[in-house]
């Protein structure tokens, strides 16, 4: 696993690079989960249009969102699709079949949840674009205080991703060359998915031992050789976060199309 | 001396340490990704489309979906540890989604719900009894949570109440066989190879010379 | 600089000391009596399983608690027992890739100094001087994923030296690492006992690599008992045999495994043959380019070549498991028997019974529960019939003294057994070319004899082999023709 998730290439945004990245997971939640509270189209297409605008003026262009969000575009229709079939009916019924009933009603909260999804998809994938995993740890353990082991512990455990990639591909070359490479794949991947997590609890087991070799886990105080900090743009991030949420919370009430989850 | 061994080891099993070790920690961080990265093979292996027709279909595509809930399980079964059902089933979630950064926020919630619902398995047993009975519920409890959490973030509440019983049914029936059951399966399987010597999982099993 | 020399060196004091690991019913270490002095350099040699390992986790003070295992007799660091210490010991192990913890080499290097509460000026101060120290002349925020095993060996000693310990401890540090790698290992260690003066105990089959290093080598048996204490070359003389049978690697001992065969002047069938092959991983990572080549019938060729130079991919794809980049491999009409195309379009089925590939991590080959089975794959995905699969399984489980496992499961068995169990199961299905991918790599002396003797007997009854190796030993014995891989210049980077 490289050092950074994301493509190398992204360039660089505004504001966005210079925050802490637990900032950009609170940045994230915060815009996104109030949007999970109401399915209306209005809250998601304002928060869509200003989510856009803003990663416009930080640096972001048509094709690194085509390239980075596609199964985020992707899966807006598909949930679409299934809310416009089984949705609450209401209102004139154009066509049923089963259990599934397009009504006027189906057909609007359709609409609202396709865009909701790319609203509450769109600033994690952008936020996201360049991640360095061990700043990300740092981050939570220093400024939110998780606790340092499990932080770590996870950190660790994570870097060994790359390895079990490259032990999946050696287990499936392997398969070919012991002659049951052509039939029941199924099975196959059913025995490989078992010797990866055996491989994996092995690699984890030893990697845990050289860890408290050289002291993790003990009571005593950790020091950090890294500090992780939190600045002025990082309250700014917040702030224009919280913005896009009460606006669009704020646009679908003046509208009168606000519609809770549980109504 | 060592004639008394086996009533001492049975002794040490049970007496519950709920701390969590380094070991621990370490494992259950890499149960969850490796878990993960297997889904995102068994994802590629045109199961996709599968949960695309799921959409489609009148919820019954949640009869394929518990697989997706075995994070939980593993980890309560190896760990055994209050907290290790959420952990790892977190992690599960979240490095799956990690394909083509496909990165949405509601996936932490999901593997949180998820992980929750088999947490609560575990606690209601006192974290004692890691048997099948034990692994089945959990996995039904963690398709409960699913279905909770979606009632939210896609919405579903808004989706007929037929739609919505029938999604339920199915879910906790899959996650009680494919994560439940499997899951089970697999920690025996696994304990059986010795790559779990350091917990109680493994020293559970019949022991060696 | 050597402000801040490693605190006093420690010592090590251990009284009929045992550990009995909790899934077993037999302690794994017993009796243990023995004192190391402060500063002294001590080798731990012994058969596999006779508990060096635990021995040296125990003084690092990370064998387990009370739920592991139970303990006997006592040890201690420094009049301290070592889990309480911990810090006072670096403990550096086998598998260079476990111990990397953080991605970038500073902060791994950082990590320990971080869990003792060091201010964060003197971590990096350390660091410094500890990758000074092992010789590690990397960037700080170098990908510690991107280095070679040797590097990485020295990575894991440069963040247990800024702990500054006392007693350095060391699992078999060199055995999976390649000549280059094993010399740096070596290189480093010495210059750090040089400067900082540390205790050390270090176990290892190689006795060759440390033997003029320490000042005293202690043996323990089969049980777990000591049976030998003394300045190396007594101890080594008179405990000859005992250490031979241990499989341990005896300066001097003879291999008789016999010696690379000159080809005689039969007519050459070149059984595999490339032309003008490319070979990679990827398009974008082609590691060599017009190759030309020809694995004859009979024979024993060896790749050799640094580490990266393409050993493995070259033997997968001659295999018939990587797709040529470019150009082509060539089965000869012997070995295809009738099947057309190229090995890596052939079916699974097909490729089982006409090359056999043993791969470098046994583990990665293994589908089944049982020594038994596993060796069952390969004549039931024949369609064979029960009796003759019957026979051809006794016979393997005979002729690779597997028979006493052949119930266990292929995980639990030991680094020897895995390599003669993943050997065994690609040979039952009598194929004509074996390819091996490191087959002696961290082995002791004895698994290496059994191996390179059986590998021997089955090239002269007619075997095309290929092997991919570093070991200098197993070229002698079984490299009648040689490839040799140099890092191409025009290699692209995936």
């Amino acid at each position: 696993m490289t050092a950074t998730i994301g493509i190398q290439d992204a360039p660089p945004l505004r504001l966005i690079d210079r925050v802490n990245p637990v900032t950009k997971l609170a940045a994230a939640m915060l815009v996104t989960t109030p949007l999970l509270f109401t399915v209306d189209w209005v809250s998601a297409a304002t928060a869509l249009v200003i989510e856009v605008l803003l990663f416009t003026v930080a640096g972001v262009r048509l094709g690194m969102l085509v390239r980075r969000a596609w199964p985020i575009l992707l899966a807006a229709p598909i949930a679409g699709i299934s809310m416009l079939l089984y949705g609450r009916p209401s209102g004139e019924e154009y066509w049923s079949f089963w259990l599934a009933r397009i009504t006027d009603g189906s057909i609007e909260l359709a609409i609202a949840v396709t865009i909701r999804v790319l609203a509450i998809g769109l600033p994690a994938v952008l936020l996201f674009l360049r991640v360095d995993p061990t700043e990300l740890a740092d981050g939570l353990a220093q400024v939110w205080r998780l606790p340092s082991r499990f932080v770590l512990g996870a950190l660790a455990g994570a870097r060994l991703v790359g390895l079990f990639i490259e032990d999946w591909h050696a287990m499936a070359l392997s398969r070919r060359a012991r002659g049951i490479g052509d039939t029941g794949a199924l099975r196959r991947f059913a025995t490989m998915a078992f010797a990866l997590l055996v491989l994996a609890i092995r690699r984890g087991s030893k990697l845990a031992t050289a860890m408290e070799a050289r002291g993790f886990g003990s009571d005593r105080t950790r020091t950090w050789a890294r500090e992780s900090t939190v600045g002025g743009s990082d309250w700014v991030l917040i702030a224009i976060a919280l913005a896009v949420a009460a606006a669009a919370l704020g646009a679908a009430v003046w509208a009168g199309t606000f519609h809770p989850v549980w109504a | 001396m060592h004639a008394t061994a086996p009533s001492t080891t049975a002794a040490t099993t049970q007496k519950r340490n709920l701390r969590w070790r380094v070991v621990d920690i370490v494992v259950a961080a890499v149960l969850g990704i490796a878990t993960g990265v297997v889904f995102i093979f068994w994802n590629s292996v045109g199961y996709a489309w599968f949960v695309a027709a799921d959409a489609v279909t009148p919820g019954l595509g949640g009869i394929a979906v518990g697989i997706w809930l075995l994070g939980g399980v593993l980890g309560g079964l190896v760990i055994r540890k209050p907290g290790a059902a959420v952990f790892v089933e977190l992690l599960a979630a979240t490095v799956s989604m990690l394909v083509g950064n496909q990165w949405a926020i509601e996936t932490i919630y999901s593997g949180l719900a998820q992980g929750l619902g088999a947490e609560l398995v575990f606690a209601l047993f006192l974290y004692r009894r890691f048997g099948l009975l034990q692994a089945m519920l959990a996995g039904a409890a963690a398709g409960v949570g699913a279905w909770t959490l979606e009632l939210f973030t896609s919405g579903n509440l808004q989706k007929s109440p037929e739609f919505l019983a029938l999604y339920l049914g199915t879910l906790v029936v899959s996650g009680a066989i494919l994560a439940g059951l499997v899951g089970w399966l697999l920690v025996r399987a696994i304990a059986a190879t010795g790559a779990l010597n350091r917990f109680a999982a493994g020293q559970d099993v019949a022991q060696r010379v | 600089m050597s402000e801040g020399l490693a605190t006093h060196p420690a010592a090590v004091d251990a009284r009929g000391w045992g550990w009995r690991h909790a899934s077993r019913l037999r302690p794994a270490v017993q009796g243990v009596d023995l004192r190391v002095e402060p500063g002294e350099r001590v080798l731990l040699v012994g058969p596999s399983g006779a508990g060096k390992s635990t021995l040296l986790h125990a003084m690092a003070g990370v064998h387990g608690g009370d739920d592991e295992g139970e303990a006997f007799g006592e040890l201690l660091v420094d009049g301290i027992e070592p889990a309480r210490a911990r810090g006072r010991a670096g403990l550096v192990l086998q598998d260079p890739d476990s111990q990397v913890i953080l991605a970038r080499v500073g902060d791994d290097v950082a990590f320990g100094c971080e869990n003792l509460g060091v201010p964060r000026d003197e971590i990096w101060r350390r660091v410094h001087v500890a990758l000074d120290d092992v010789g590690l002349d990397v960037p700080l925020d170098h990908p510690s994923s991107a280095l070679s095993g040797g590097q990485k060996q020295r990575l894991a000693l440069a963040g247990a030296l800024a702990m500054r310990p006392g007693l350095l401890l060391l699992d078999e540090p060199t055995a999976n690492l390649d000549p280059a790698g094993v010399r740096e290992v070596r290189a480093a260690v010495e210059r750090v006992l040089d400067r900082h003066g540390s205790t050390l105990v270090v176990v290892e089959h190689r006795v060759d690599i440390w033997a003029d290093l320490v000042d005293r080598v202690v043996v323990l048996g089969h049980d777990g008992r000591l049976i030998a204490d003394g300045a190396p070359r007594l101890v080594l003389a008179r405990e000859r045999d005992a250490l031979l049978d241990a499989g341990v690697w005896v300066p001097g001992a003879p291999l008789g495994a016999g010696t690379a065969r000159a080809t005689d002047g039969t007519a050459p069938d070149p059984m595999i043959a490339a032309r003008g092959l490319a070979i990679g991983r990827s398009v974008k990572g082609v590691v060599q380019r017009g190759l030309e080549l020809e694995l004859l019938r009979g024979t024993s060729t060896v790749v050799t070549g640094p580490n990266g130079a393409g050993k493995s991919t070259l033997a997968l794809t001659l295999g018939g498991l990587l797709r040529p980049i470019e150009g082509r491999v060539e089965a000869s009409a012997s070995l295809s028997a009738g099947l057309r195309g190229e090995p890596i379009a052939w079916r699974s089925r097909d490729l089982l019974t006409r090359i056999g590939t043993v791969f470098q991590e046994p583990e990665h080959q293994f589908v089944t529960s049982t020594v038994r089975a596993e060796l069952e794959v390969a004549p039931r995905a024949l369609r064979l019939g029960d009796r003759e699969t019957a026979e051809r399984v006794d016979e393997l489980l005979a002729r690779l003294r597997l028979e006493r496992i052949a119930r266990a499961n292929p995980f639990t068995l030991s680094g020897g057994e895995k390599r003669r169990l993943s050997v065994a199961a690609v040979l039952a299905a009598r194929p004509s070319v074996l390819i091996l991918d490191e087959p002696t790599f961290g082995q002791d002396r004895t698994t290496w004899l059994e191996l390179t003797t059986l590998l021997r007997t089955l090239v002269d009854d007619g075997l095309t082999l290929l092997s991919v190796t570093h070991d200098a030993a197993y070229i002698g014995a079984l490299g009648d023709d040689r490839i040799h891989l140099e890092h191409s210049t025009e290699r692209a980077f995936a």
